[in-house]
């Protein structure tokens, strides 16, 4: 709780930095709309002030600074046009609206969630597999780092149209890239975490002659808890990304991703920062709300969530 | 069917000889170490190259290893322009630009528990964001050569790397700083004798989560907008004309590209961080 107060205070300078920045970003094309009303522009072509630097600009043209903030097509947004624009296509709009960001939300957030419940349950079996079988932990696991240094995420566009061209669409190839995404996150963790018993815990439960499934059931599984929350946060937000990545170049009419290059062809930034900053929202209410469930669940196992 | 028999065969082989050796006597070598998950490899690719031959898979939707390979050879130049363009010029300057920022702007917020306590949610929370939906952005305001991929891979690398940081410099402990003291070191000497030495830990975890972060991040922003050259710009026209061997070869040089990235930090890190107990 005590850092609410210092988290306000960064996020209150980055919003800062970003209202001084949208005037120099803004300023060529404010002038230069300002010479087609007619009005007083200093330097008066537009090859001179392409010259100068928008804050230059900006000093000599004082009076057109406001305007700077209320451009239709800026190259900046200020804040509170982004905020209205989110405010008019999250609340305003009926979600089944084709404007509507809740529904182009639900679009990205189906196959974020089936396939991060997809790498998940694959990553946790292949986690014991590695774990309990020392020829899958030689073999697989040095293929599994390398694996992450494959930009699989580059590739999730063809994926999908390969996948496409098969005959398979809608929700699963999405899910694929997802939970390609979140899998090896899941995979690390809870090979640390089914590893971090200790000698003298396993020792103990040799005492009390404990077969290997109650080992398993009883110390290693709930040991690994802390481990599989930290991984599945990480998942998660990967999971997200993979998503949105996957509906960037592929044509896709629904979903955030769509919605930033729907944005950026048809030249209407704020749709693209709009659904920029609603997948974020959407990012950060996924970890707070495993971040919620990894408190509950270390409390009443008894363990403090870090 | 042959060929798919063959494969069979050539798995159980595979397999069957690292059951041996990971169960073996020696199995803790180094030599058969490294061996196993050659031979798992080796495995993959001989059973993918069967399967496509033998269930004369269509080259368009998996191109054969052996088609990738020769690809390989054939198109050296320009596999190696691309190279040039998306990882030399975009990932690492964006890499390298987003390293020190992060590093500066870590010292600073370190200098006062205020802002560290302000930019360690902060920044973990942008770490977890989908920063790559920014690429458009950038290619926007910067235009479609490399400085607009640099952009968007320094701000991907620079959240990461930040919180490490901001965290490692935190990570020592009171007698520490005591001793420290008790020599009369003044903030610059305490932070360069004992503070950084103590992050690296920490920070080269920040910057081996970024060589991944980097590579995709100057792929996927070349899918907005690119010059006639570079990973990105190759995979999306070589995949237009069906080219899948083309995709495959830059497959391969991003994978190499990006083990060998992250082989480079983890040796840099051994040698910068000898003295910390995983390293012993």
């Amino acid at each position: 709780m005590r850092s609410i107060i210092p988290v306000m205070t960064i996020v209150a300078g980055i919003l800062l930095l970003w209202l001084l920045a949208v005037i120099p970003m803004n300023m060529h094309l404010v002038a230069d709309q300002a010479q087609r009303d007619d009005r007083v522009v200093t330097p008066d072509t537009p090859a001179a002030r392409q010259d100068l630097g928008g804050i230059t600009l900006a000093l000599r043209n004082p009076g057109l600074v406001a305007d700077t903030y209320s451009l239709t097509r800026p190259r900046l947004p200020a804040p509170q046009q982004v905020a209205v624009e989110m405010y008019d296509t999250i609340i305003d709009k009926r979600i089944t609206s084709k404007r509507s960001l809740v529904y182009h939300g639900w679009v990205t957030l189906a196959p974020t969630l089936l396939g991060f419940a997809i790498g998940t349950g694959l990553g946790i079996l292949l986690a014991v597999g590695i774990v309990y079988s020392r020829v899958m932990d030689r073999s697989v696991m040095p293929w599994a780092i390398v694996s992450q240094t494959i930009p699989i995420l580059a590739l999730a566009p063809m994926i999908i149209v390969v996948l496409g061209s098969m005959g398979i669409q809608g929700l699963f190839p999405k899910s694929l890239i997802a939970a390609y995404l979140s899998f090896f996150p899941v995979v690390v963790g809870m090979v640390k975490g089914l590893r971090s018993p200790d000698a003298m815990q396993l020792d103990l439960l040799r005492t009390y002659n404990a077969s290997k499934s109650q080992g398993f059931w009883k110390l290693r599984l709930p040991a690994s808890t802390p481990y599989l929350f930290a991984s599945l946060k990480i998942g998660i937000s990967a999971s997200l990304v993979g998503t949105i990545v996957a509906e960037l170049p592929t044509g896709a009419r629904a979903g955030f991703g769509a919605r930033m290059l729907v944005g950026d062809q048809y030249g209407q930034p704020l749709v693209s920062w709009a659904a920029l900053f609603a997948a974020a929202l959407t990012a950060a209410a996924l970890v707070g709300l495993f971040g919620m469930i990894e408190r509950i669940t270390l409390k009443r196992m008894g363990m403090q969530a870090s | 069917m042959t060929l798919a028999a063959v494969a069979c065969a050539v798995w159980i082989l595979g397999w069957w000889m690292n059951v041996r050796l990971a169960n073996g006597a020696s199995s803790d070598a180094i030599a058969i170490k490294i061996l196993i998950p050659a031979i798992f490899g080796l495995t993959i690719v001989i059973v993918w190259e069967l399967m496509v031959r033998g269930f004369e898979i269509n080259p368009v939707i998996l191109p054969a290893p052996s088609d990738v390979i020769e690809r390989l050879g054939v198109s050296g130049a320009t596999l190696w322009a691309d190279f040039r363009q998306t990882i030399l010029k975009g990932a690492l300057v964006g890499y390298l630009l987003g390293a020190a920022a992060a590093f500066v702007v870590a010292i600073i917020a370190d200098r006062s528990d205020f802002l560290t306590r302000g930019i360690l949610p902060v920044g973990s929370f942008m770490a977890a964001l989908p920063i790559v939906g920014t690429a458009p952005i950038f290619v926007k305001w910067l235009g479609s050569d490399w400085e607009s991929k640099a952009a968007v891979v320094g701000v991907m690398v620079f959240f990461p790397i930040l919180v490490n940081a901001v965290a490692g410099l935190k990570d020592t402990n009171a007698m520490q700083r005591d001793l420290m003291r008790t020599y009369a070191a003044g903030y610059w000497a305490t932070l360069f004798k004992l503070r950084l030495p103590s992050a690296m830990p920490f920070v080269f975890n920040g910057l081996k989560i970024g060589t991944t972060l980097a590579l995709i991040g100057a792929i996927v922003a070349e899918f907005f907008g690119s010059p006639t050259v570079g990973m990105g710009f190759r995979i999306s026209t070589s995949f237009g004309q069906l080219a899948l061997d083309m995709v495959w070869a830059e497959i391969v040089v991003a994978a190499i590209a990006g083990s060998a990235f992250y082989g480079l930090m983890v040796m840099i890190e051994k040698w910068v961080t000898f003295w910390h107990p995983s390293q012993r």
